[in-house]
């Protein structure tokens, strides 16, 4: 079936695409397939759709370019700083990722700092929507797109008449223009696919599985698909193909729980609804879900409101507020309660988390940050809501905050955000972010058996008829009683409440003292939290070693951070679980000379780590475009300082 | 059950001659005449004097946050609807803070009886005027007199699709008893608003129809199936009649023996006459219409939800956590 051509493959360790077009283009369906059929065949994956706020801005126009990145190989920590291979639908398309964030810039050109892609990246691109009025569009001023742009000659471009080819494609499929066009992302998905070498057999099963829903579109998609596989074959198109290294799983230090079993790749929002499904049949509890539409939040609300299977209910309440307070309504009667957000929304949702801490009441808070203030950037991601979740409640109010570092691993943190809550009567915030929530990533799926134990907090009987909602265990956590239960008939409430009956009071001693038992509540939560694990930089590229550095990161960051730390050659700390610390966090950062805690904000982290370690000294290193870090700006920060 | 059985070991701290002492023994009889046991029995409330009821209710009770017992009411209704759910609120706590909970839940019928107490004023917060507060009162906030147009809370209640409403008067505890009675039997959100005498900060607010010497001739008690008279010599009547040059149908007060006296019907599903009665006041010369107005079916919230849950559960055989990743496009390595 090969031409008779010379192939030559070029063998890559990991390899970064990026499909990106109009809006209304499908570069996510794409993309995704892309990055799902990588996943099949053994390789990591990590993915970034990044598409704009308008759902449908003018066609053709920079705005309107919307783009979805997946780095794929062998250790694979994040969707990576820069692209080396690029679909570009349109002109649109390739104006922006050749400029980034410069793109409306009139005089930009091509700039290794902000370019989304290598100076030796394959470009593949559209030549039908090159014409004067796409260039117009999208605001050329000349008839040669490349040159205005003053793309390097070491860029290899690959000029496709991808919609000419797909209308030729389907030429007797007697379909109208619009649907055909509308097939030409698979043309330009077959194309990679032949450049990647993969097979079409289960490129074509996975389409099949893609399209179930509307059958009618597997065959002319599959065929477009397959056409523009035997395009790139046959005309041996002047590029090399790309042949990723043997993948072995077993060295990834991030994912070394990756060692064998079923794998699947998984989004962060969905992992995250997973976390808290898994989580409510491990306490035997029913899983309840409050929750108002947000971005990037939203697919929490969508995936739960359709697992009426497992007996989820999700509720789509009247806003924010009535999201958390149903959430709060259920909890006091018995269930798992969870509702989902995004900054503004936790905003709303302060007065009633603070009534959840005083209530003493199991509660699931799951933040999904989104570049803020105010309504911000909400399609873009940031880590700077963190404040807010520590502090951002009337009165002294502690709440655990723990955050998700992976896609996949929102599973893990959703889960043990309900674990924490069900076992110790408390709020828990769970911060993940836009690029979590909305990238994919590998995930060994796991049997619920292998799941840690869940305890949920219950009420000895012998306290039927003498229970009141003071009552506290060893721990200092309170019992959970809650309607249906005879005998335990009490009344919860938001004001400060009698440390020994339960009842209102204003006592100035007791306040206090319920101040400090809540506070206790919280910090003996550290008991149950891992230690602080570091992880250390591989020396690549016969770097030196820098072993009296650490990285510093929380959250969604711990993939470039790794990265950075390989190239540096130096340790990270990626941080989990953040209030309350793990308990070896002082022991283990106060080995290093310099501690660069490293966020998507002004300091947060830092701010906090100054606060509970005056003792140490902290530098920062702060990227806010959000965008993830650029892992290279990260590696010539710590070198150049 | 006896109403003992309901009443709490709590001191009930409302001020000597507040509306709300009444209300709270009507609740504890309400609740004995219903019989439901104490632990099935949950009372939400927010913030503000009548917020204070859960804790004199020796039931599950929640003493929330201002504006919020209605959707907390409705988490606790919708996740565990074989629980009996009161809501406790006041004018300013469901129709100002709360009041998108509030529309929102009479909107979806969720099985709540809310108990609004209406004294038009803020007492907990020390004399503000209230969304009730008629213009041009004078308050602490209002020294000049509010400029503001007031809810009328029942006709809040019909345009938010309610399927229950009911008046009640404080100093009128049977009527009060039967108005509870009957929202707990009505399926779906049931509203009673409660007229309370604020005696610190608006005293005297619904004595049109309080004072003892006027209220036969000030109010008049609807029964559904009983036709509408009243009167301290119960010789008057209620009809409808329609305005010759504007088609607007008003309500009119005939004698009581007039053929076109109307007889209740509190489960008319078109609301345009319980409309006109419950607008009947002092404004208008008509007799304050106290009891239940409105009481008609509908599907309420929690049934559908949980029915939604139950039927797609039943025809799916993916029912736990391990069988719903074994749906996943998954493959082993």
């Amino acid at each position: 079936m090969r031409s008779n051509l010379q192939i030559v493959f070029v063998v890559m360790q990991q390899v970064v695409v990026r499909f990106c077009g109009d809006s209304g283009d499908g570069m996510q369906l794409t993309g995704n397939m892309f990055a799902q059929l990588a996943a099949e065949m053994g390789h990591e994956i990590s993915t970034l759709p990044d598409f704009p706020a308008e759902i449908r801005a003018p066609q053709g126009t920079l705005g309107g370019v919307s783009a979805f990145q997946v780095e794929l190989g062998h250790e694979v920590y994040t969707s990576g700083d820069k692209a080396d291979v690029i679909v570009a639908m349109n002109a649109a398309a390739l104006k922006v990722c050749t400029l980034g964030s410069h793109f409306n810039h009139p005089q930009a050109l091509f700039d290794d700092d902000f370019a989304l892609y290598h100076r030796h990246a394959i470009v593949i691109v559209d030549t039908d929507f090159l014409a004067e009025k796409d260039l117009e569009k999208a605001q050329f001023h000349t008839n040669n797109p490349f040159t205005e742009l003053g793309v390097p000659e070491t860029v290899q471009i690959v000029p496709v008449a991808l919609t000419t080819l797909t209308k030729e494609a389907l030429k007797d499929s007697g379909m109208d223009n619009k649907s055909i066009l509308k097939c030409r992302n698979m043309f330009a998905l077959g194309l990679i696919y032949w450049l990647f070498d993969e097979p079409m057999e289960k490129a074509i099963r996975l389409l099949e599985e893609k399209f179930k829903k509307k059958p009618a579109l597997v065959a002319p998609n599959s065929k477009v698909m397959v056409d523009g596989y035997n395009y790139g074959q046959n005309l041996a198109l002047s590029v090399n193909q790309i042949h990723l290294d043997d993948v072995s799983l077993t060295n990834h230090s991030i994912n070394s729980s990756l060692l064998h079993g079923h794998f699947t790749s998984i989004a962060g929002n969905k992992a995250t609804a997973w976390g808290l499904i898994a989580a409510a049949e491990k306490a035997g509890k029913r899983l309840f879900l409050g929750s108002y539409p947000i971005t990037p939040a939203t697919d929490i609300l969508h995936e739960l409101a359709a697992r009426k299977d497992m007996n989820v209910m999700a509720i789509q309440a009247e806003d924010e507020i009535a999201g958390v307070c149903t959430a709060i309504g259920a909890a006091f009667a018995g269930d798992l309660a969870c509702t989902s957000t995004s900054g503004p929304g936790l905003s709303l949702k302060s007065e009633a988390i603070g009534l959840a801490v005083m209530a003493e009441l199991p509660l699931v808070v799951i933040d999904v940050q989104r570049g803020g203030p105010s309504t911000g950037l909400p399609t873009k991601t940031e880590q700077t809501d963190l404040l807010q979740a520590l502090y951002g409640r009337n009165g002294e109010c502690p709440a655990v905050v723990i955050a998700a570092s992976s896609s996949a691993n929102c599973f893990d943190f959703a889960y043990e955000a309900c674990r924490i809550a069900l076992e110790n009567m408390t709020p828990v915030i769970l911060m993940t972010d836009t690029y979590l929530a909305n990238g994919t990533a590998l995930w060994r799926v796991p049997k619920l058996a292998d799941l840690p134990k869940i305890r949920p907090q219950g009420v000895p009987e012998e306290l039927k008829g003498h229970y009141n909602p003071a009552l506290r265990d060893e721990r200092g956590v309170r019992y959970w009683a809650y309607p249906g239960m005879e005998g335990f008939e009490h009344r919860n409430i938001g004001l400060e409440r009698d440390a020994q009956k339960g009842t209102i009071s204003t006592n100035p001693e007791n306040h206090e003292l319920m101040i400090l038992a809540r506070k206790h509540k919280i910090e003996q939560i550290a008991n149950s939290v891992p230690d602080l694990k570091v992880i250390s930089g591989q020396i690549v590229y016969e770097k030196m070693a820098n072993k009296d550095i650490v990285l510093v990161g929380w959250g969604s960051t711990e993939g470039h951070l790794h990265a950075a730390a390989n190239e540096i050659g130096c340790d990270l700390a990626q941080f989990n679980y953040i209030c309350p610390l793990p308990r070896n966090t002082y022991d283990v950062l106060s080995k290093y000379k310099r501690i660069i805690v490293c966020e998507l904000n002004t300091g947060q982290f830092a701010t906090y780590l100054r606060a509970q370690f005056p003792g140490l000294m902290f530098e920062q290193y702060n990227e806010i475009q959000g965008q993830p870090f650029a892992v290279e700006r990260i590696v010539n920060y710590v070198k150049s300082n | 059950m006896e109403a003992s059985q309901f009443k709490s070991d709590q001191y009930v701290r409302f001020c000597p001659g507040c509306g709300d002492h009444a209300i709270c023994m009507a609740l504890q009889k309400a609740m004995a005449q219903i019989g439901i046991p104490t632990h099935q029995v949950a009372v939400i409330s927010g913030i503000g004097c009548s917020s204070r009821m859960p804790h004199y209710l020796n039931t599950y009770g929640f003493n929330t946050i201002h504006g919020r017992g209605g959707a907390i009411a409705t988490g606790v209704k919708t996740s565990h609807p074989e629980l009996t759910v009161w809501q406790m609120s006041g004018d300013g706590d469901c129709l100002a803070i709360g009041g998108n909970h509030f529309i929102h839940e009479i909107r979806r019928n969720v099985d709540i009886n809310i108990c609004m107490f209406n004294n038009r004023i803020y007492g907990l917060t020390k004399g503000q005027y209230s969304p009730t507060s008629p213009k041009g009162f004078v308050s602490k906030s209002s020294p000049f007199g509010t400029v503001e147009r007031p809810f009328i809370p029942a006709d809040l209640v019909l345009g938010a699709r309610g399927t229950f409403f009911a008046r009640a008067l404080d100093v009128d505890v049977p009527v009060t008893v039967d108005c509870l009675v009957a929202a707990q039997r009505h399926k779906g959100a049931s509203v009673v608003e409660c007229l309370v005498n604020c005696v610190i900060f608006n005293n005297g607010t619904h004595a049109w129809v309080a004072d003892r010497e006027q209220r036969a001739e000030h109010s008049i008690v609807l029964k559904h199936g009983e036709k509408m008279i009243f009167g301290i010599e119960r010789d008057k009547g209620l009809t409808v009649e329609i305005d010759k040059n504007t088609f607007i149908p008003q309500i009119v007060v005939v004698p009581a023996d007039d053929p076109r006296v109307l007889t209740h019907d509190a489960h008319q599903q078109d609301p345009t006459i319980q409309r006109l009665l419950a607008l009947m006041g002092q404004e208008n010369g008509l007799p304050v219409a106290l009891g239940v107005i409105r009481d008609v079916e509908a599907e309420t919230y929690n049934d559908a939800v949980n029915n939604q849950i139950a039927e797609v559960h039943s025809k799916t055989n993916v029912h736990s956590f391990d069988e719903l990743t074994a749906t996943l496009d998954r493959w082993e390595m």
